[in-house]
């Protein structure tokens, strides 16, 4: 469990951190959502206890990360951003050191660092420098030093930058399974990363929390909600058919694919209408899909005005 | 303390990990050799004691100690392992005394590997063995009060050639501080008791007081209080510049 009170980061005249307070019970990936600098790395840092809070407080399964830090510590993993490791070190000795350290020994160390090795498929660099790997390899060495002591909350800060997309998807599946007991909290560019990890997002820009929804309930908010996107041969004529809805707010078409839009008043269902319109019409649609919202655009409304860089 | 020999256990691989701890020892013993028997005049001398090598001592560690404690903690800082070493569960003092332990052994190593001018003059003559030893101890001492000050320096910086220079110039300060070089910046203006407090400071006199064959309790005292100081002060300046 992951508790923050009005947790702030001040740096002289900056606040990276503004006043951020949330709950996290076990079972939830929280996915930390925010443009650069918005304060996602800071705020973590702070869980994670290397940074101390300049006012407000966090605490990790109920030990505050400042009074009782060791104890914070002892039950997290943390993979902090870029997954820096020891570079000269290769990743079987890296491990065992990590091991020593979370206080693992015997039978019990070695099926551990097996097991993340297995994890995360990392059988066949175990013997080389860190530094000699390739991005994807080095970021999953930092993932299996943060989960090798299987520890009861996650604190990841974007752990699948620099993957190609097989490992996101193995990476995603690895967070997907390991959340059914534990308490993750993610931080990500990658919208989509909600979607397939996240069963809450927090939205924070300027070191402050503009919204903490499910990612469905983030997607209402969209004004793609509800709306709906087809293709047509004779757009004209599509279109013609589409604002003849009596729902329908506003038709769209983009420029680059012809695909057109139609929006629904605020509140509205427009599918069926808009489909029998279509028929009606006798217009020609080669495809047609209700939209669930789109999170970039959400994303876009909420953060907007607020995206200036400021410390990460 | 388990956590402490873990850190030192990987910080002291470390350094055997790469060519630097090779590079290190053997122009350690190249130079001590060269000063030993060319500016010592080892031979020329005729007697059966190791004076000409530890003189020198205190010149090679000036140089060569912030070579290796350079990297202690900018390098940490650098890449960002800084952060995942503290976020583990290991208090502060353990990282710091952890990495500080490592690499005060190095060093420790190459000077072992100084043996065989031990075997020569002990070879050659009968030296006082006792004072060898004491020299060896005082040696010893006086690298690891250079290393923690380059342990703090290094906490200062995360650019590894900023962190060697300024360790120079601080380790030459200390080990002149007896000396009127360093005394006459003092004496124009501060109190007699500062000065001679100052002077007190120095490395040289503590050094050559136990290498005389005399290991006086206040000497060991002042090497300890010097690294214990300086790695203190290596915590909380690690405290004060982690975020940057």
């Amino acid at each position: 469990m992951i508790e923050t009170r009005q947790l702030t980061k001040r740096y002289g005249e900056l606040t990276a951190v503004d006043g951020i307070s949330f709950k996290l019970e076990p079972g939830r990936v929280l996915g930390f959502l925010g443009p650069n600098g918005a304060g996602k790395s800071t705020t973590m840092k702070m869980i994670a206890g290397f940074l101390a809070p300049t006012s407000g407080s966090a605490s990790v399964c109920g030990h505050d990360v400042v009074d009782d830090a060791i104890a914070a510590k002892r039950m997290l993993g943390y993979l902090p951003e870029g997954a820096p490791s020891y570079g000269e070190m290769t990743p079987h000795r890296f491990l065992e050191f990590v091991a020593d350290v979370r206080g693992l020994s015997g039978a019990k160390r070695t099926q551990r660092i097996d097991d993340v090795i297995e994890r995360l498929h990392l059988n066949g660099v175990l013997e080389q420098p860190i530094e000699t790997l390739s991005k994807g390899f080095k970021r999953r060495v930092g993932l299996a030093q943060a989960i090798v002591h299987d520890p009861q909350v996650l604190i990841l800060d974007e752990p699948t930058d620099g993957l190609d997309p097989n490992q996101k998807h193995e990476v995603r599946a690895l967070i997907n399974a390991m959340a059914k007991d534990k308490t993750i909290i993610v931080s990500t560019h990658i919208l989509e990363e909600v979607h397939a990890v996240c069963s809450r997002a927090i939205i924070i820009a300027r070191g402050r929390v503009l919204a903490d929804a499910t990612p469905a309930e983030l997607e209402t908010r969209s004004r793609y909600h509800q709306a709906v996107s087809l293709t047509a041969a004779n757009v004209p004529a599509a279109k013609e058919a589409l604002s003849k809805v009596a729902d329908v707010a506003a038709v769209e078409i983009d420029p680059q694919d012809h695909r057109i839009t139609a929006f629904p008043k605020p509140g509205r269902q427009i599918f069926v209408a808009v489909n029998q319109a279509l028929q009606a019409q006798g217009v020609a649609v080669s495809e047609l899909q209700l939209e669930s919202g789109r999170l970039d655009e959400v994303f876009r409304t909420i953060t907007q005005g607020s995206g200036q860089e400021a410390r990460a | 303390m388990s956590n402490i020999v873990t850190v030192f256990k990987r910080e002291l691989s470390s350094y055997f990990a790469t060519p630097v701890a090779y590079v290190f020892i053997v122009i350690f013993l190249l130079l001590a050799g060269t000063f030993t028997f060319y500016l010592g005049n080892f031979y020329e001398r005729g007697q059966a004691d190791l004076l000409p090598f530890f003189n020198f001592h205190p010149w090679l560690y000036l140089f060569l100690v912030p070579a290796v404690g350079m990297r202690l903690w900018s390098e940490e800082r650098k890449s960002g392992t800084i952060e995942l070493l503290l976020t583990m569960p290991i208090t502060m003092w353990q990282a710091v005394v952890g990495k500080f332990l490592a690499a005060w052994a190095f060093i420790g190593i190459a000077l072992v590997f100084t043996f065989p001018i031990w075997i020569t003059v002990d070879y050659l003559g009968s030296p006082d063995n006792g004072v060898i030893l004491a020299s060896y101890i005082g040696s010893f001492l006086m690298a690891g009060a250079f290393l923690a000050i380059a342990s703090c320096i290094s906490a200062c910086t995360r650019n590894q050639v900023i962190a060697f220079i300024l360790t120079v110039v601080v380790c030459f300060a200390f080990l002149l501080a007896g000396f009127p070089l360093v005394l006459d910046f003092f004496s124009a203006w501060a109190p007699q008791g500062v000065v001679d407090a100052i002077s007190g400071l120095s490395f040289l006199d503590h050094f050559a007081s136990i290498s005389k064959g005399v290991v006086q309790l206040r000497d060991l005292i002042y090497f300890g209080l010097t690294i214990a100081f300086w790695l203190y002060a290596s915590a909380v300046v690690i405290d004060l510049k982690k975020a940057d």
